[in-house]
C-alpha cells in the first residue's frame, strides 16, 4: 500500500499515520512557518502540537501524525499557512 | 437539531477510551447504565494502551486488561473527538465533528499529554515529545530516529528509552534533570507499592542491558543543526536547575526525545464550568471528590484530568466514577486502593517537581510559543515594559498561544515567565471554547447519533 508525496511514492502499513510513513521514508519535516518559513515535522505525535500540517488531496492543515494513510492519497508538504494555492 | 435530553438515548456518555475511560464505560454499563465511549482515535487504550490495528499486544503492560474492558462496553465510537458540550435542562449535548448525542451524565477521561519547557533549537525537527517518540513507536511501529537522546524529568523517560532501544536505535543517554533518590524519602509510600518498586528495578536493569548512560540532575539545554537536530548540549544542573557552569558538552545525535511531566486535557471540564485547581505536579487539574463528581452536576471526572497518577490509578478512578454514576455503592477495597495509588502519585510529584532554572536556558530569541513563533525576549518585554502581569495579558499583548495548538505546549512555560504560576494564571490560558478543530461545514447543523 503507498500514498503519493510529492513525486514520490510512501510505502505505508495499515493504520500507520501519514507522518509515522513519512519518518520511516526517512523525512524529518514537511512543513515550513508562516514567519519565518523554518522547517518543523513531527514534535508531539499526538495531534495536540500542530506542527506536522500536511495538505491531503487538496485540503491543507491536516495534522499528518494522526491522519491515517489511505491508498492513493496525494499528501504535500505545506508552506506557511497552506492557502498559497487562494491566491488572496 | 439536536435531541433534546428528554429523549436522551444515553444515562452516561464517557469522553476518553484510554484506561480511565474504558474502566469507567465499563463499570458504568456493570451497573446497568446505557453508555456510550468515545475517543478522537481510531482504537481504544488511549495513550497507554496506543496500539496497531491487528496488535496481538505483546509488549504491552496488561494487555489482557483492555481486552477484558473493551469486550465490556458493546458501544465505543472511535474517531469522535468532541469540541464541545453544552448543559442542558437535565443533561448534556455533546459535539464531535460528525455527530451531536444526548446524555443525562457524563464521565470526563480526556487524559494528559507532555507537558514542555523551551530551550534554544527545541523546534528543530528531530525534536519530539517523549511521549511522541512512544506513540510512533507503539501506534505505528516507527522509531523516531537512530541515536536518540532522551532527557527531561519522571519515570516516564524509563519506558521511552528502554521501548527505543528495544526497537533497534541507539539511547546515548537518559538526562533526568531532577533527582530520583528523593523518592526514598517516602518509605511507606514505596513499601505499600510495591508493584511499582519492582517496575521500577525493571526499568533499572534494561537500561544497563543496552548500555544506557542515566544522569541525574542533568538536563538537555540546547539543540542544534543545519534544518534538523544533530546535536545537543548537555549540561549539569543544580537542585533549582540552574546550569552548573563549565559543565555544558555537546552530544552528536539525530533525535531528542523530550518531557517534564503531563498537562491534563481540561478543554471540556473547563467550559462545563468545573472547578480547576493547581494540582501537586504544578499543572491545572479538574477538582474531584471523593466520589470522583466534579463541580458542576451529573459531570464526573477520571483519570490524568483530576491528577497525574498513571495508568494504574486511572482503572481505579475510573471504575468508581463509573460506578458511582450508575448509581451503585463501590466496594471499600477499591477506595482504598486510590488513595494508595495516590499516595504513589504525590510521593512521585515530590520527587520530580519542575524546578524554574530552565528560565535561564533561553536566548532571547528562544521561540517559546511554537505556532506563532513568539520568542522569549518578546514575552519577556510585554512584562517590562508594557506591565502585562498575568499570562492572559502577555498572550494578548505578545500572542504566544495564539496559534493552533491554543497554548496547549507552550502555555505551562508562558505562565512560567509571568510569574508563579496560579491556578487562575493557568486557567486563563487552558479555556478554549472550541476544543478541537472543527471545519464550518461541521457547525452547520448536522444529524444526530441516532438519527443516522
Amino acid at each position: 500500500m503507498t500514498f503519493r508525496f510529492g513525486d514520490r511514492e510512501i510505502a505505508v502499513e495499515p493504520g500507520q499515520s501519514i507522518g509515522a510513513a513519512l519518518l520511516a521514508a526517512g523525512y524529518r519535516s514537511w512543513r515550513t512557518t508562516r514567519h519565518d518559513g523554518a522547517p518543523r515535522g513531527i514534535f508531539c505525535g499526538i495531534g495536540v502540537c500542530f506542527d506536522c500540517l500536511v495538505t491531503v488531496n487538496g485540503r491543507p492543515n491536516q495534522r499528518a501524525c494522526v491522519t491515517e494513510a489511505h491508498p492513493g492519497d496525494r499528501v504535500e508538504p505545506q508552506e506557511g499557512t497552506g492557502h498559497a494555492g487562494l491566491a488572496c | 437539531m439536536p435531541a433534546s435530553p428528554a429523549d436522551a438515548t444515553y444515562d452516561i456518555a464517557v469522553l476518553g477510551a484510554g484506561p480511565a475511560g474504558l474502566a469507567a464505560a465499563a463499570a458504568a454499563g456493570r451497573g446497568g447504565a446505557h453508555v456510550v465511549l468515545l475517543d478522537g482515535g481510531p482504537r481504544v487504550g488511549g495513550q497507554f494502551w496506543r496500539h496497531r490495528q491487528g496488535d496481538s499486544g505483546r509488549g504491552h503492560r496488561h494487555w489482557s486488561t483492555v481486552e477484558r474492558l473493551r469486550a465490556a462496553v458493546p458501544d465505543f465510537r472511535p474517531g469522535q473527538a468532541v469540541w464541545h458540550v453544552e448543559r442542558t435542562g437535565n443533561g448534556f449535548t455533546v459535539h464531535t465533528a460528525t455527530n451531536t448525542l444526548a446524555c443525562r451524565k457524563m464521565i470526563i477521561a480526556t487524559g494528559a499529554y507532555d507537558r514542555q519547557l523551551p530551550f534554544p533549537g527545541w523546534t528543530l525537527p528531530g525534536v519530539f515529545t517523549a511521549g511522541g517518540a512512544q506513540a510512533l513507536l507503539k501506534g505505528h511501529g516507527v522509531t523516531a530516529g537512530r541515536r536518540v537522546v532522551v532527557a527531561g524529568t519522571g519515570p516516564f523517560l524509563l519506558p521511552v528509552a528502554t521501548g527505543l532501544a528495544h526497537a533497534g536505535a541507539q539511547v546515548v543517554g537518559v538526562f533526568e534533570a531532577g533527582a530520583p533518590t528523593a523518592f526514598a524519602r517516602h518509605p511507606r509510600v514505596l513499601a505499600a507499592n510495591p508493584g511499582k518498586l519492582a517496575e521500577g528495578a525493571w526499568y533499572a536493569a534494561a537500561l544497563a542491558r543496552h548500555r544506557i548512560p542515566f544522569r541525574t540532575r542533568h538536563a538537555v539545554i540546547a539543540a542544534d543543526g543545519e534544518g534538523e537536530v544533530e546535536a545537543v548540549t548537555v549540561a549539569r544542573v543544580d537542585s533549582q536547575w540552574r546550569i552548573v557552569p563549565g559543565s555544558a558538552r555537546r552530544i552528536a545525535c539525530d533525535t531528542l526525545a523530550v518531557g517534564y511531566g503531563f498537562t491534563p486535557q481540561l478543554e471540556i471540564p473547563l467550559q462545563l464550568g468545573c472547578a480547576a485547581e493547581l494540582g501537586l505536579d504544578g499543572s491545572l487539574i479538574a477538582c474531584a471528590d471523593e466520589r470522583q463528581r466534579s463541580s458542576v452536576p451529573g459531570v464526573y471526572l477520571a483519570g490524568e484530568v483530576c491528577g497525574v497518577g498513571g495508568a494504574e490509578l486511572s482503572l481505579v478512578e475510573g471504575e468508581l466514577a463509573g460506578l458511582h454514576a450508575a448509581g451503585v455503592t463501590p466496594d471499600r477495597r477499591l477506595v482504598r486502593r486510590r488513595a494508595t495509588l495516590r499516595a504513589f502519585a504525590a510521593a512521585l510529584h515530590a520527587t520530580y517537581p519542575v524546578q524554574s532554572g530552565w528560565q535561564e536556558w533561553l536566548a532571547e530569541d528562544t521561540q517559546v510559543c511554537r505556532c506563532e513563533e513568539v520568542s522569549a525576549g518578546a514575552i519577556r518585554r510585554t512584562i517590562t515594559e508594557l506591565g502585562a502581569s498575568d499570562p492572559r495579558s502577555v498572550k494578548l499583548l505578545a500572542r504566544p498561544g495564539m496559534g493552533l495548538c491554543q497554548g496547549r505546549v507552550c502555555g505551562h512555560a508562558v505562565a512560567c515567565l509571568t510569574g508563579e504560576p496560579t491556578a487562575a494564571a493557568l486557567q486563563g490560558i487552558a479555556t478554549r471554547p472550541i476544543a478541537q478543530p472543527v471545519t464550518l461545514g461541521s457547525l452547520a447543523p448536522h444529524p444526530t447519533l441516532e438519527e443516522k
